[in-house]
């Protein structure tokens, strides 16, 4: 089956960015298929590569990044929910006039038309939020 | 070209304020509109006060999105499911809420009331009926 995963709570406070990595890791273990995650909300803040999180806790960001680089799993970051929040790429950086950028490596940002189409080219979209 | 057009619902379960929820769910919702998909909106819980009319935001700094939702037909987005149990635990009723209107062009643009109020057990079978749903 193919699954679009939409994740809608950011990193530590909330599990949903967790629950949705051990479903999205599970689910390619057993033979399914996950073209797109789509981080919105404060599910963006997950794709920062400046969280230094303690050494003996995961590492949300590098997990999903792995995740990303082992099987090919686009992960796309609202652009609308992103410029809120502080977290650009090198191009909005620059477009925006801004002197740094975030976000980190196996993470793009893109528009919402993303979410829809996920929504319609996969056979289910899991949502994972509270 | 039909079998491409899924039913999509959006589900809305916050209050307006308070939290970013309702805010971006719309932004969702307007983006989606493009796809030509077959769009519905639920309204449940909390997420009824979103359509309540009258809102004023000036006291709490944030921006008043409410008259967006009278704009939803202009993007065909035309059906807008208002949970009445909802309704009734909080004291609302279809009075309280904002006129949405829409322009049926199959019948000669005849304003309709994009709004309809129906129960918990029928607002299931939206649910049931849907391919995507996106909850908010």
């Amino acid at each position: 089956m193919k699954f679009g995963i939409l994740i809608s709570e950011g990193p530590y406070t909330h599990q949903a960015s967790d629950t949705a990595y051990h479903f999205v890791k599970s689910a390619l273990e057993a033979g399914h298929e996950v073209p797109r995650v789509f981080f919105y909300h404060d599910g963006v803040n997950v794709g920062t590569r400046l969280s230094v999180p303690p050494q003996d806790e995961r590492n949300i960001q590098q997990q999903w990044s792995a995740l990303a680089k082992d099987h090919g799993v686009d992960l796309v970051i609202c652009i609308a929910a992103a410029q809120r929040r502080g977290m650009l790429d090198a191009n909005e950086a620059e477009r925006q006039g801004k002197d740094a950028d975030n976000i980190a490596e196996g993470f793009r940002i893109s528009g919402l038309g993303q979410l829809i189409e996920m929504g319609i080219e996969t056979d289910r979209l899991m949502t994972f939020g509270d | 070209m039909e079998d491409d057009v899924k039913k999509f619902l959006y589900v809305n379960r916050k209050a307006p304020y308070g939290t970013i929820y309702a805010l971006e769910a719309l932004e969702v919702v307007l983006i989606g509109a493009a796809f030509d998909q077959d769009v519905s909106l639920a309204f449940l819980d909390d997420g009824v006060f979103q359509l309540t009319k009258s809102q004023d935001t000036k006291e709490i700094g944030v921006k008043n999105f409410s008259p967006t939702f009278r704009a939803l037909g202009d993007y065909e987005v035309t059906k807008l499911y208002v949970e009445k149990e909802s309704l009734d635990e909080r004291g609302l009723t279809a009075d309280d809420l904002q006129e949405i209107m829409w322009e049926d062009e199959d019948d000669d643009w005849a304003e309709k009331p994009s709004i309809r109020i129906v129960s918990r057990a029928e607002m299931a079978d939206v649910f049931a009926d849907q391919d995507v749903i996106l909850s908010f």
